[in-house]
């Protein structure tokens, strides 16, 4: 065989096993499980985790809900099967989930205006919007986001075919909100486009509208005919009462908006790796909301063909059982009680330790998170030296503050930063 | 007050729903569902496999387990398993470091996720899936960005068999880096599998053409009754030496069609592409749901894991396998019996939850109304929807149908 046919035949396999994939490049890392990740090598006993944003109850352990246990244990006695659920969840998980959002006896729910899909939590339901919007938004396609918002609302939107951009919010100069600046923006948004709201604490910064301010936010919307999209994670987590979190949802809704609604029951229900979530769009006709409906069906068949059901099932349990219910509305009043009263003693801290900073925003803010306002070059000493693990942009989850952690972290705190 | 969505249309039904649908409304005491694929017992009943109660149950009962989220690619015993089934515990490639698997959100989940990576990162643009196939193919990998969907002979309605030929030459018309979606074992919708020597034939000119190959596992275990034997096609494709996807799903397997476990396995040729495919794969999921559901994950973990719990589920494929076979045989024995015209013995030769039975739309039409006998439009049968006790009502109304309506060149 002559040495160039060898040569060739040489190359031809080479080629054949290198690899198909050797041109993918590495994906940046992900920020905040970059910091759980190494928060679990330190070694430092004092060591706290103010990264992920999961409920941790005073001992620093996930918490169960008790409403939770007790809903499966009811569901095991009634030896339920695993066969295909409908595409977009059972109706009973989706009336639940609405309804838990619009309040009992609305008439939204009432005259059948809502379509309402499981998502595969707030996640799913954030992306299942996204590619409906994407196909049928007869309005600019493009989604406005408050800057700052959760990381992940970005890919998600891109990754559904949307173009992303940002509204003025968060002030770092107050650790607040920033109303003029959200407003002046807010009016310069292309009409008929996508605004992104929080429904209630506002991740990462904590920082929520008052409801005069979401008033004024609700005429500015109309009046540029914008399209709501709202995102509910934390109904009831954040103030402890579900009603009260709702409010500006409830208050749109009032004012004639029709909006697009993602929830998730990750957080105020604990059933993060449950993946429970729903998206609604709230219309103006039962006609709308069955043709709309139809088509969130398409969007799910070629994603997943139909929901996981076992998170889905503790919802409709809790929500379809008085009992359950009022034990449930106790447990999330309980987690949002413990975080408030972690605000309040990390500022009393702060204030014992002598830190002359102004400290107000922590309880100014709700919800699990809170933006310290401190600046990366203390967010990297708070790590290096203290154990003290949070992200980059000040946020720490007050999730993860316990009584028997806080007086170590304001001291921390304070040092850093005076 | 007008809408934003007025202009919205309705979206078409899909069938297989609204044939279940139309089959739970229907009143007729005779009626038979032989339309959505998933396993009945003689019975007729759901059949939550008794290894997986047990699970569940013990799993309820350890203090230790919380609902806290999974990592982005799921839960890594379940992966390992899920990976380590398909491919065989002595596999080359797994002992390598070649070979990883993701959990996803069951079969459907995987090859959409699949069909992201090969479309978004790779930037294939077409894909090639046989005639017929599982209806939600082509909308998978339209959604996922792929814009050049292309057809592949497969069943031959005059054999009730493969078309290898016509199957093997439209591979060779296929572009490189064309995405071949395969069937790893049972057939969706047809029931009919490649042989091994075929699957020989199949593997060569995919090699020559330098084309991907997607495995959609949906079966394993459930086709023969045997994990090992199921698992032929990716495992020679492996040992041949591609890369290679083989997307998993655990709903007829582990009857956990509610909870969504699905792995997705793939193979790669250098350890060092390992770690950026999966920084992109984690990109993906974050984007799409941010991690998956844990319940159906755990159950197929603990028992996978577990060696008496592992031989115990290995039982219950077998239970479920062996049932399907002999509803074929008891089928087919009646048919030919009855004298029905036309030729029958592609009921036993096909295999699976499936069988494309060649009847037409003429006859479909006249078994639903009729007789009460829900299947596709297609001739699609879902052998779960036949029991002791429905198989000669189904057998005779088949005979009668063919014998009133008459053949066509398909039976």
């Amino acid at each position: 065989m002559s040495c160039a046919l060898l040569f060739v035949i040489t190359m031809m396999c080479m080629n054949f096993f290198r690899s198909w994939w050797s041109q993918v490049e590495m994906g940046p890392p992900d920020a905040i499980l970059g910091v759980t990740e190494a928060f679990k090598k330190d070694t430092n006993p004092k060591k706290i985790n103010l990264g992920v944003g999961a409920y941790r109850d005073d001992n620093g352990k996930p918490f169960v809900l008790p409403s939770v246990l007790k809903a499966e244990e009811q569901m095991r006695a009634k030896k339920l099967d695993h066969e295909y659920g409908p595409i977009g969840g059972t109706a009973e998980f989706c009336k639940h989930s609405i309804t838990l959002a619009l309040g009992d006896s609305n008439e939204h729910v009432a005259n059948g205006l809502n379509s309402t899909v499981q998502g595969i939590s707030g996640t799913g339901a954030l992306r299942i919007g996204g590619a409906f919007l994407q196909k049928f938004f007869p309005g600019n396609k493009t989604v406005y986001l408050p800057t700052p918002s959760w990381g992940n609302h970005t890919p998600i939107f891109k990754h559904s075919g949307l173009d992303v951009k940002q509204y003025r919010y968060y002030d770092p100069k107050t650790c607040g909100f920033d109303f003029q600046g959200a407003l002046q923006d807010i009016a310069k948004i292309p009409e008929k486009s996508v605004i992104l709201l929080h429904a209630c604490a506002h991740n990462p910064t904590g920082v929520d509208p008052k409801p005069e301010q979401w008033a004024e936010i609700s005429k500015v919307i109309k009046d540029k005919q914008l399209f709501p999209f709202f995102d509910m994670a934390y109904q009831g987590f954040a103030s402890g009462d579900v009603s009260k979190d709702a409010a500006a949802v409830r208050l749109f809704l009032k004012d004639g908006h029709q909006i697009a609604l993602a929830q998730s029951f990750a957080k105020n229900m604990g059933l993060y790796g449950e993946r429970a979530g729903a998206f609604s769009l709230i219309t103006s006709s039962k006609d709308d909301a069955d043709r709309t409906l139809s088509q969130l069906k398409i969007i799910i068949r070629p994603m997943y063909s139909n929901p996981p059901v076992h998170g889905a099932r503790i919802v409709s349990e809790i929500l379809g059982d008085a009992n359950l219910k009022s034990i449930w509305l106790k447990d999330v009043k309980e987690m949002a009680e413990r975080i408030i009263s972690m605000r309040t003693m990390l500022r009393d801290n702060l204030a014992k330790e002598g830190s002359s900073r102004n400290w107000q925003h922590i309880t100014d803010q709700i919800g699990m998170f809170c933006f310290t306002g401190m600046n990366p070059a203390q967010v990297e000493q708070l790590t290096s030296k203290y154990s003290v693990y949070l992200t980059k942009d000040g946020r720490i989850s007050i999730a993860g503050v316990t009584s028997q952690n806080v007086g170590y972290l304001a001291h921390a705190m304070h040092q850093v930063t005076k | 007050m007008t809408s934003r969505f007025s202009e919205v249309t309705t979206g078409p039904p899909i069938e297989v729903f609204a044939l279940n649908k139309a089959f739970l409304d229907d009143t007729n005491p005779n009626k038979v569902n032989l339309g959505v694929g998933a396993y009945r017992t003689d019975d007729c009943k759901p059949w939550v496999l008794p290894v997986v109660r047990k699970t569940e149950q013990a799993m309820a009962n350890n203090e230790a387990l919380n609902h806290e989220y999974l990592p982005v690619l799921g839960l890594d015993p379940f992966s390992t398993a899920a990976t380590r089934m398909l491919l065989g515990k002595d596999n080359k490639a797994i002992a390598e470091g070649r070979a990883f698997g993701i959990q996803t959100l069951s079969g459907t989940g995987s090859l959409r996720m699949a069909a992201e990576f090969l479309g978004r990162i790779l930037k294939y643009k077409t894909f090639y899936y046989s005639v017929p196939t599982w209806e939600n193919h082509h909308l998978i990998f339209v959604s996922a960005g792929f814009t050049e969907p292309k057809t592949y002979r497969y069943w031959k309605a005059e054999t009730r068999g493969l078309d290898l030929d016509g199957m093997l030459e439209d591979l060779r018309n296929a572009p490189e880096n064309s995405v071949i979606i395969l069937h790893s074992c049972a057939h969706n919708p047809t029931g009919v599998d490649p042989t091994p020597d075929q699957w020989k034939q199949i593997a060569d000119v995919v090699q020559e053409k330098k084309l991907f190959p997607l495995f959609d596992c949906a079966y394993q275990g459930f086709a023969s009754g045997d994990l090992e034997k199921d698992a032929f096609a990716i495992r020679y494709f492996v040992e041949r030496g591609f890369e290679l996807v083989g997307c998993q799903s655990f709903a007829k397997n582990f009857g956990l069609y509610n909870e969504r476990a699905g792995n997705l396995t793939v193979v790669v040729n250098e350890t060092k592409v390992v770690a950026p495919s999966k920084s992109q794969l984690t990109l993906l999921v974050r984007g799409m749901y941010s991690n998956p559901p844990n319940h159906g994950a755990s159950v197929v973990s603990t028992v996978l894991n577990t060696p008496e719990l592992y031989e115990e589920w290995k039982g219950c494929i077998k239970t479920m396998a062996d049932r399907i076979i002999s509803m074929r045989q008891g089928l087919r024995e009646r048919l030919e019996k009855l004298g029905t015209p036309g030729t029958w013995e592609h009921i036993t030769n096909q295999i699976g939850m499936f069988s494309y039975t060649g009847l037409n739309q003429k006859h479909v039409e006249t078994l639903v109304n009729e007789y009460h006998i829900y299947l596709l439009k297609s001739g699609r049968i879902n052998m779960c929807g036949l029991t002791s006790k429905n198989i000669d009502y189904v057998a005779n109304a088949i005979f009668e149908t063919v014998s009133k309506v008459g053949l066509d060149s398909s039976l």
